[in-house]
């Protein structure tokens, strides 16, 4: 069966090739003439497939033809071309534009957008079938629509083409087709489809019952393939929105888990990091506008850098003073997040700024018309599995997370054994803070840049770290991941608002379950 | 040290002749000089208190009454939290549904509901608008309906231990969860714009001076009232073992006391107080709405009672006077630079101020 197709897609593919090329007098009887002639040839042509016809045709649509008594002629620019050999020849003194009036030209334009159907190039092929997808359905394109989908190898065009089949067929008069047409397109998950089966099935519609109950089944098959693809939708946000969270709470495992020390501020730092990609965008822009695209791979060490820095500074001139009072701490952090965002709304204006993203991070993998997955919400979540193996190296193979783990399981010994416990402290909370920088370079490219941006995410990632397990990366892990879905999935059910407050409440009942699991603290913070 | 003879009487507990000579003098301030300085001294002399004045005092009085609270359970129990300005807005939005009842048909709708019920397109009033209209039973809902917040969420809070910085991170979310709730037009309180365009209470237009006087005035001897019980608070054996609490809860856990009991009352009644000060701040600002909740102003609280002084009574309401005293002015003259000198102030009075200012001059005085 597959091997006959095969051949009988060659004889096709040889006849319209070969056989019905287009000719000098046909390019000459599509330009000039009455109206109702021409669009009878446009009509013959369409029907032979004949492709090669196709950039002329799209010349007629833009008006670079001329005709003179019996031939037509390609213009570009002053020149003039063969229409068949596309040889440049002399424009006879009396040839004139040909002149097409509308009903011409829409005939023209469905005319290529079939014949683009047949085209060798993938891309126009897959725009003319999703074209036709979205178009009112013509019974007299079914041949040639047949034709496309049996010549077609590539697995996306061939389904659209094949939906666009069983669409007109579902209308034809003769009850195997219907029938069959019925079955092939409950394998479909296209909301469209769907409606068009409900209208088939509507009063009106369909009478005979072995199709109606066709129909029923296949509306039922593709209601429940739909309901995967929005489950698999849901399952994406959500962890998509736990790897934010992840991001945004992986410099508090440091900073709050490790070493104890609420940073109020750690929101902020977050913004920081966002400004500091919108200025290196902004460099990129005046400076290497031909490498504009990777600005983003760029702001990553300056804004880990940047914030990495602002934290050091707050390290050094307010949070050594405090160790060990942490409501202290919370306080002083909440006025240095004060101070940062005003500061920004000083140098950078109260308004959010723009952060566009470069062309390889727009788009998205479209998976089925119900769900298709943004490039940036993939990389963000590749990004963050990068960042959680960053820390969890840094933490386990280097000098640097040897001292910092000696430092939170006994400040004192550690001290004695010669690790310079001040230094640890301050590298340690700039690490932290640096981390929170590229939650920012993250976070700039998917949603607003504003002095208020750390606002919304500071409650959520102290959520995640209280709940995740103090000084557990694996723990930080899988609380952003659990909570982002749970927070996901209950809004789609209830809404944000009350979603948001029923998270809230899962959290204090799962502290009230395992307070001691969750709270059994090391180190330092053990006692506060 | 620790054995202090009794305190011969009540009075003499609660402050020395010294302190009672001071409180007096307040009360004086209140009841007397504000009100004449406003109503009978003419508007021409320099002695004049202009009605701007007296709402902006009455205002501070209130964020006053919200620092003591702070104060009982932060600078005496060591509990900060950072959601008492839901128990503030709670009182607030409860006393103001008394307030929108009582505009009656002089909305832009002239209609039986508020006009935002009718631009809603609701036929009746929601069931917890039940009985507002009742003056009393309004200012006992600013009271209860926060009590009853505070103790469910302290009981499940406190049983499980949650302390330190736990807690305050989980008001801090309950405050968020609440403003979100607030801003949603279904929940049933205005939505975004909240109630405004108050007309009168108890049939007295609103705007009137006599009103913002009386208003006034309920607000000090609030305030006061909320003194001397915080001061029999303090002073009592249950005072005592709160500021244990603080200090050294497991050990007082050791000697027989459950900590759990102490914390809630302590708890619920600050709340109480707030959801008071709330009831009393609605009436004298003339709006409230959904940012009243906001985090940043609860946290905000605790930075009055920290410039002032945790541990005293005194200093959160000094504190309350100076933060937002200097708000606004700062907010008049300099606004861009409000945000910077609170952020400092946070900095600053964490860093150098440990006792506040209150804290501040006694150390002076005991030095000189």
């Amino acid at each position: 069966m597959a091997k006959w197709r095969w051949v009988a897609g060659l004889m096709l593919l040889a006849a319209s090739s070969g056989a019905f090329a287009l000719d000098e007098e046909t390019a000459f009887k599509l330009s000039s003439g009455d109206n109702d002639d021409r669009i009878q040839v446009l009509n013959s042509v369409v029907q032979q497939q004949d492709v090669k016809a196709l950039p002329f045709l799209q010349s007629l649509v833009d008006d670079q033809v001329k005709v003179s008594a019996d031939h037509a002629f390609v213009m570009k620019g002053d020149d003039a071309f063969d229409p068949v050999s596309g040889d440049k020849v002399t424009l006879p003194p009396d040839a004139d534009d040909a002149v097409n009036s509308n009903r011409l030209r829409l005939e023209l334009a469905s005319a290529i957008g079939e014949l683009k159907l047949l085209s060798p190039d993938r891309a126009t092929r897959l725009e003319a079938a999703k074209a036709l997808q979205d178009a009112d359905l013509d019974p007299a394109l079914l041949g040639l629509i047949q034709t496309a989908e049996a010549k077609e190898d590539d697995r996306d065009i061939k389904q659209i083409l094949s939906r666009v089949r069983a669409n007109i067929q579902l209308a034809s008069p003769d009850k195997a087709t219907r029938l069959a047409a019925v079955e092939s397109l409950g394998s479909s998950a296209n909301p469209n489809v769907r409606e068009l089966l409900a209208t088939r099935l509507a009063a009106g519609g369909e009478t005979d019952p072995e199709i109606r109950a066709a129909l029923t089944k296949a509306i039922a098959s593709i209601d429940s393939s739909m309901a995967l693809y929005q489950f698999a939708g849901r399952l994406f946000t959500g962890i998509s929105l736990g790897s934010i969270l992840l991001l945004a709470a992986m410099g508090l495992a440091i900073t709050y888990g490790l070493m104890g020390v609420i940073n109020m501020a750690h929101g902020e730092l977050m913004m920081v990091g966002a400004y500091a990609t919108f200025v290196v965008q902004n460099v990129f822009r005046s400076h290497f506008p031909g490498a504009f695209d990777w600005y983003p791979i760029a702001a990553i060490p300056v804004a880990f850098l940047v914030t990495g820095l602002v934290g050091a500074v707050i390290e050094r001139s307010v949070i050594q003073f405090l160790y060990g009072r942490s409501l202290e701490t919370l306080l002083a952090t909440w006025g240095i997040s004060l101070i940062l965002m005003q500061l920004v709304r000083t140098i950078f204006g109260a308004q959010n700024v723009e952060v566009e993203n470069p062309s390889w991070m727009s788009g998205g993998i479209e998976i089925a018309p119900n769900l298709s997955l943004p490039h940036n919400r993939i990389l963000i979540i590749l990004f963050s599995i990068a960042v959680v193996g960053l820390v969890a190296w840094i933490l386990s193979r280097t000098r640097l997370g040897l001292f910092v783990r000696a430092v939170t399981q006994n400040r004192k010994m550690a001290s004695c054994v010669g690790v310079p416990t001040a230094r640890i402290d301050t590298l340690a909370f700039a690490l932290g803070s640096g981390i929170a920088g590229l939650a920012g370079v993250a976070l700039s490219q998917i949603g607003n840049v504003g002095p208020d941006l750390g606002q919304h995410y500071i409650v959520d990632s102290f959520m995640v770290v209280v709940l995740g397990g103090v000084g557990q990366l694996a723990g930080t892990v899988l609380a952003s991941l659990g909570l982002g879905i749970l927070g996901k999935t209950l809004e789609s059910m209830i809404g944000p608002v009350l979603a948001e407050i029923a998270v809230l409440v899962f959290i204090v009942i799962f502290i009230q379950r395992r307070p001691q699991g969750l709270f059994a603290l090391k180190g330092r913070s053990a006692e506060s | 040290m620790l054995y202090r003879p009794p305190p011969t009487s009540l009075l003499q507990r609660l402050y020395s002749p010294r302190g009672w000579a001071g409180f007096a003098a307040a009360l004086a301030v209140v009841v007397l000089i504000v009100p004449l300085l406003n109503l009978v001294v003419p508007v021409d002399s320099s002695f004049h208190m202009s009605d701007y004045a007296v709402v902006l005092t009455g205002k501070i009085l209130c964020y006053a009454i919200l620092a003591l609270a702070m104060d009982l359970v932060w600078g005496y129990t060591g509990v900060l939290s950072l959601g008492h300005g839901i128990f503030f807005a709670l009182g607030g939005y409860a006393f103001g549904m008394y307030l929108m009842r009582e505009i009656g048909h002089d909305g832009s709708y002239h209609a039986d509901l508020p006009d935002f019920m009718v631009f809603l397109d609701w036929k009746a009033f929601p069931w917890f608008w039940a009985f507002t209209g009742n003056i009393a039973y309004a200012i006992a809902l600013a009271v209860v309906a926060p009590s009853v917040l505070a103790f469910v969420f302290g009981f499940f809070a406190f049983r499980s231990r949650i302390k330190g910085v736990y807690f305050s991170i989980i008001t801090q979310a309950l405050t968020v969860a609440f403003m979100l709730l607030f801003f949603r037009n279904e929940t049933g309180f205005g939505g975004n714009n909240g109630f405004t365009d108050f007309k009168r209470i108890m049939g007295v237009p609103i705007a009137t001076a006599e009103m913002r006087i009386v208003l006034f005035v309920l607000t000090g001897l609030t305030l006061l009232g909320f003194l001397l019980i915080g001061r029999f608070i303090v002073t009592s054996k249950f005072g005592r073992v709160l500021m244990a609490i603080r200090d050294a809860e497991s050990r007082i856990m050791f000697s027989g006391y459950n900590p759990l009991s102490y914390k809630l009352a302590i708890w619920t009644y600050s709340a109480a107080m707030c959801g008071l000060a709330g009831a009393l701040y609605v009436p004298q600002v003339g709006i409230i709405n959904p940012s009243e909740m906001s985090p940043a102003n609860s946290i905000e609280i605790a930075i009055w009672t920290a410039v002032g002084g945790r541990g005293t009574l005194l200093g959160p309401i000094v504190g309350a006077a100076l933060v937002n005293g200097a708000k606004s002015w700062f907010t008049q003259a300099f606004p861009e630079y409000w945000l910077y000198c609170l952020g400092a102030l946070f900095v600053l009075a964490t860093l150098f101020l440990p006792q506040g200012v209150v804290g501040l001059f006694q150390r002076l005085r005991s030095r000189s």
